[in-house]
């Protein structure tokens, strides 16, 4: 299990979270309902997305992820309510040149070669990233003159990462960017994604991978079924699913244990007991002070992963 | 990062000339080197021609130099042949595998998207009249004049724009697994109903006069016409009917498009 590496981590709020919010957003939808026939893909949805972060739109499959960046690219209009991208219509010309997106697409053009995709793509737009920079950026050197049908699954991944960038966009919406690469590669976009934020770049991706959000994001909104049920940095949603986890020998008791204050579950696991607890630090100091015997103390954020199976639990 | 500072540097206008252009080029790049499309849409008319025209180079019928009607016949089955698959076949499929969609959140213009698919659809068919006009020349003993050429190609090109619209409303219709097989079952049988393969005079007297209600029978009435061996119906008819056929393949493509579109 990946996430329990992220063990200790510190709860500070965003360095420059409340800078942020108080900008203008760069794309909101705003109250937005869609409908597929009968199915309703998104029910009165608000969400936005502010200058230079990187927000992870997380969620269970037919939540209303990709229905909701189709709509922040024009692709679709909604049933009702409103959709804005840099203040104006995803729809026109000219906000669709200031935005880059990388979609689920199963197969493109096999028989271009990975410079004529970024060449064609680039003559779209007014202000394109030279091309020795997409290539840099998205990892493609040495692989520029073959064939797209000849690459890997990640190389083809990190070609439809390239193709979003051409345009030196100030928004970039990535949907499930990193599905079939190696751990190695995953972690190279992501100090690439990381990159484009830092030079103000807004990122929206959709993932399915929570570590992924996790240690990307700097918000995470959870969508299940067309609604936003929980949005904030990745350790406060993680808080929110009942504190950290505090694994150890004991001989206390599970009762004393439950008394102690912010303690939300106690737990049993072999030899160890394990205490979930929201304020850990004050709850362990209790312990020691009661315990001189206390041994094998860890403490763990809980997994991202379980936050989320607890939040979408209905 | 320097790639910002860069970008800042280039001029900020896309040259929408520029966008056709390369979208064309890169259109028909892919198709080249798609064997199965330049190898069968080229290889096909040639082969039928070679066994069926060039073997009847000294047949002539009442005035008619056979090798010669056939060049006609087969040009029009060659220039069909690309514009249905390479417009069917590769529309469909990408609008199937989401591709489409990615460009269409670029700032692509769909236009450039549709000129690129019917001017290699019309470069393809022109390379295929081309490449059964010499054939023609040199081994059936086929005469054309200068202007007969020009007009040919001409035709081609006319009747490739004509059927790149059928090839736009199959890709919209018919998913892209089964795009291949359907424009088989359309192309195919048109073509032999219209006498591009055998010469209409040939076939059954009431399978003669179902041929008109095809397309394909027009273009070739038109592509004969240059060497003065079309039917007795006025070629004005024949344009009106080909021109006829195209508004209606793009009007109900455009109706489907629009009904997807608000589905979507």
């Amino acid at each position: 299990m990946p996430l329990t590496a992220l063990a200790y981590e510190t709860e500070a709020v965003p360095t420059n979270g409340p800078q942020i919010a108080h900008r203008q957003p760069v794309a909101s939808l705003t109250g937005v309902t869609k409908r597929y026939g009968n199915a309703l893909a998104l029910d009165r949805l608000n969400l936005s997305l502010r200058p230079g972060e990187i927000v992870a739109l997380l969620g269970p499959n037919g939540a209303g992820k990709s229905t909701a960046i189709k709509l922040l690219l024009g692709l679709i209009a909604p049933t009702s309510g409103s959709t804005r991208v840099f203040g104006s219509d995803p729809r026109e010309a000219a906000t669709r040149t200031r935005v880059g997106a990388m979609l689920q697409v199963s197969r493109i053009t096999e028989m271009l070669k990975v410079r004529e995709h970024l060449d064609l793509f680039r003559s779209y737009y007014p202000n394109p990233l030279p091309i020795a920079d997409i290539l840099r950026i998205a990892q493609l050197q040495g692989i520029e003159e073959r064939l797209f049908g000849q690459l890997s699954g990640g190389q083809k991944q990190r070609v439809l990462f390239a193709l979003a960038l051409c345009g030196n966009p100030d928004l970039i919406f990535l949907d499930e960017p990193t599905v079939g690469m190696d751990i190695e590669a995953r972690r190279g976009l992501w100090s690439e994604i990381r990159l484009l934020a830092a030079t103000g770049k807004t990122v929206l991706l959709t993932t399915h991978y929570l570590e992924e959000a996790d240690a990307l994001a700097d918000r995470i909104i959870v969508i299940n079924k067309g609604r936003v049920i929980c949005e904030g940095t990745p350790a406060e949603i993680k808080r929110n699913s009942g504190g950290r986890r505090i694994r150890c020998h004991t001989s206390l008791s599970a009762e004393v244990l439950q008394s102690l204050p912010s303690v939300t579950n106690v737990e049993h696991s072999g030899e160890a007991t394990i205490v979930t607890a929201i304020h850990a630090e004050n709850v362990v100091r209790e312990m020691l002070r009661r315990d001189e015997t206390l041994s094998g103390l860890e403490i763990a954020s809980p997994a991202l992963e379980d936050a989320f199976l607890a939040l979408t639990k209905n | 990062m320097s790639t910002a500072a860069t970008a800042i540097s280039l001029p900020a206008t896309s040259n929408p000339a520029r966008i056709y252009a390369k979208e064309a080029k890169y259109e028909f790049i892919k198709l080249i080197r798609t064997r199965s499309f330049s190898l069968a849409t080229i290889g096909f008319p040639v082969m039928l021609y070679v066994l069926f025209g060039i073997a009847n180079r000294h047949t002539f019928e009442s005035g008619i130099h056979l090798a010669k009607y056939m060049l006609a016949g087969y040009a029009c089955f060659g220039l069909i042949g690309s514009a249905l698959f390479g417009i069917g076949v590769g529309l469909s499929s990408d609008l199937a595998a989401g591709w489409l969609e990615l460009k269409r959140s670029s700032p692509m213009p769909v236009a450039a998207y549709l000129f690129a698919k019917c001017a290699s659809a019309a470069a393809f068919g022109l390379i295929i009249v081309t490449i059964l006009t010499i054939i023609g020349i040199s081994f059936g003993d086929v005469h054309l004049t200068s202007a007969e050429i020009v007009k040919m190609l001409g035709v081609t090109f006319a009747g490739s724009i004509s059927f790149a619209s059928m090839g736009l409303l199959i890709a919209l219709l018919v998913p892209a697994t089964a795009a291949p097989g359907i424009i088989n079952l359309i192309y195919l049988p048109m073509s032999f109903l219209s006498g591009l393969w055998v010469p209409i005079k040939f076939m059954p007297h009431w399978l003669q006069g179902f041929a008109p209600l095809l397309p394909t029978y027009h273009l070739s009435q038109i592509m004969l016409s240059i060497f003065h061996y079309n039917d007795s119906i006025s070629l004005t008819t024949h344009w009106n009917a080909l021109i006829g056929f195209t508004l209606l393949m793009l009007g109900i493509s455009r109706l489907i498009f629009h009904r997807k579109e608000q589905n979507a």
